[in-house]
């Protein structure tokens, strides 16, 4: 369904009947936070839909610029709290650009091996809320936390904080792997295809699931593009655009991956997308937890406390797993980054929310919400 | 890829008049960074994303940053008549910096996978003249992020379909991003307070009288 003009006054509903405006959210466990959207509605059918922003708002970008840089560490965890090892690293990254770092090869291995552990989570959760969007409640959500919970493990006995890790530092990462922990990440990895094709064989030819999500909210690619979509939302609607390959920052030039691609870009695509990226991920773990040296775990030249770079800017960006999450720093040679700015994947992927949804119901745009990806924690800042 | 002086070039030529500028940058990143002027951004942009060399379909980054009067003082030699005699006297020397708001943008390429090309304009200072071109209708990705600007720093874009404030309330006057905004200090809120929190909350009773 291709998406029609939006305009703010519709004077006349194609039906003739009068229109039913609708506040969804905030408070709405479809939501996945405190998110509203002005809604109106024909029947069932929506023709006008206005997200509304800022619930959770607390000046991210603000409080980064009255901290030191590594001060912003820990607040990184909090843009989006399901994926804060990916937070740590685009913004770690984005520092030693502008300082002028470069971590050593062991620490490049650990942000590979945590990333895609971090994207495993982030995608098998996300495919368990899209099924409790779509009324299966709890069991494929339940199925999906327990092997998080697995991962969550790793990264506690690591890191210490099963969500919150604050574990990269600007030319490194803070503390050394705890023995046996390779072990343990080879085995939940040797196991989680089995999840997969468990997960896969009780949902993915669900009569109910293709029902729900096929034709459901298209994305073309066109308009994908021009409005700065990105990550598995993009690559749904057939963009061969991974940043992981395009830029092959870090040591993503080592491993052996494809991307996949979707063919229509409905919902359908957007969760089977995520399911074999997860295989990937698997592929890229497999290879880096093989092959990952032994060495130091920082640049020796890195200073955490009191950094002062040299005045200037830079953009760092990552393939983090809702889409590319950016940084951009200024310096003007102080303690503190005199300008600090995120760019929230999750953001930026709602610019499109009411093109996909107009034409579609209600119970729809709660499909269409949850298969966006969004952490309220990033969106609002 | 052109380099930066190639791509100006070609940009004044593609939008006869345009005033660009190659604003270096110090860091190691080695992200230099064009400076374009408001009149002609929308031509500049649409040259941009449509020239097939280039094609920078995406705006990854869209943000605004803050730059108040700035006072640089510095030592200048100057030549003096003293008793007579010409000398060469130091003077200290203020240069004003006029101030101003800038929004950055970053641009890539996903057809020919390049990037990052970064774009700036700047208002003519920060209080009455904040206007600048809005590109939304170049790149979609700017609409919400051009909001946030408008709602963070108050640069007005024109030719933005829908701008009104994205994070803050619709009621809230003032531009939370700027250096010089002052935070309110009656948001928090203390069933008993004490120290700071104290001060700052007794502002706000009425005089000489406790809460109400």
């Amino acid at each position: 369904m291709m998406a029609t003009p939006s305009s703010t006054d519709l004077a006349e509903p194609p039906s003739g009947n009068p229109l039913l405006e609708v506040s969804l959210g905030p408070q709405h466990p479809s939501t996945h936070g405190v998110f509203r959207m002005d809604v109106s509605l024909d029947g069932e059918t929506v023709v006008r839909l206005k997200p509304v922003f800022g619930y959770l708002h607390r000046n991210h970008e603000k409080i980064a610029e009255k901290c030191t840089y590594l001060g912003s560490i820990p607040y990184t965890d909090r843009l989006d709290y399901i994926c804060s090892l990916t937070n740590n690293w685009a913004y770690a990254m984005t520092v030693e650009k502008l300082a002028g770092l470069v971590p050593p090869e062991r620490a490049e291995y650990l942000r590979v091996i945590l990333s895609e552990l971090t994207r495993l989570i982030n995608h098998s959760a996300l495919a368990g809320f899209l099924l409790q969007d779509m009324g299966a409640l709890g069991t494929p959500l339940m199925y999906a936390f327990r092997e998080r919970e697995k991962i969550l493990d790793l990264f506690e006995s690591l890191t210490g904080a099963r969500m919150m890790c604050n574990y990269m530092r600007f030319g490194g990462c803070r503390c050394d792997l705890p023995p046996g922990w390779i072990e343990q990440a080879r085995s939940v990895v040797a196991k989680f295809p089995s999840f997969l094709e468990e997960f896969e064989a009780l949902l993915t030819g669900n009569e109910i699931l293709l029902a729900r999500t096929e034709g459901v909210g298209v994305l073309p690619a066109k308009l994908a593009v021009n409005a700065g979509v990105t990550g598995p939302m993009l690559r749904a609607s057939g963009v061969n655009y991974d940043i992981r390959k395009v830029d092959q920052y870090g040591i993503y030039g080592r491993f052996k991956f494809r991307v996949p691609l979707g063919e229509r870009g409905d919902v359908f695509d957007r969760y089977m997308i995520r399911i074999l990226e997860m295989h990937e991920s698997l592929k890229i773990l497999d290879q880096a937890l093989r092959e990952i040296p032994a060495g130091p775990i920082m640049d020796p030249k890195a200073k955490l406390r009191n950094l002062r770079p040299k005045p200037g800017e830079a953009y760092g960006r990552i393939e983090g797993p809702k889409g590319e999450l950016g940084f951009y720093v200024i310096s003007d040679g102080g303690p503190n980054p005199y300008r600090y700015r995120v760019r929230p994947p999750s953001l930026i992927n709602l610019t499109i929310l009411e093109d996909m949804c107009l034409g579609q119901t209600v119970a729809d745009v709660v499909v269409i919400l949850g298969s966006i990806d969004i952490v309220l924690g990033e969106v609002d800042r | 890829m052109d380099t930066l002086d190639q791509l100006k070039t070609r940009i004044e030529a593609a939008a006869p008049g345009a005033q660009v500028e190659i604003i270096p940058n110090g860091s190691p990143a080695n992200q230099p960074s064009l400076l374009v002027d408001g009149g002609h951004a929308r031509a500049i942009a649409q040259f941009l994303r449509d020239e097939p060399a280039l094609a920078f379909d995406y705006a990854s980054n869209v943000t605004g940053v803050d730059w108040p009067e700035k006072v640089t003082r510095e030592k200048v030699k100057v030549k003096k008549v003293v008793d007579g005699v010409e000398k060469g006297v130091e003077e200290l020397c203020e240069k004003k910096t006029p101030a101003y708001l800038e929004a950055v943008y970053h641009l890539y390429s996903m057809a020919n996978k390049q990037g990052p090309l970064i774009v700036r304009m700047r208002t003519e200072n920060r209080t009455d003249r904040v206007s600048l071109p809005s590109l939304t209708p170049v790149w979609r990705s700017c609409e919400f992020q051009e909001r946030e600007i408008f709602d963070l720093y108050g640069i007005v874009f024109e030719g933005h379909p829908d701008l009104r404030r994205i994070l803050m309330w619709p009621e809230f006057t003032d531009y939370p991003m700027r250096k010089d905004y002052v935070e309110a200090d009656d948001y928090e809120y203390e069933p008993t307070p004490h120290d700071d929190v104290l001060a700052k909350a007794k502002r706000h009773y009425p005089a000489g009288g406790t809460p109400a």
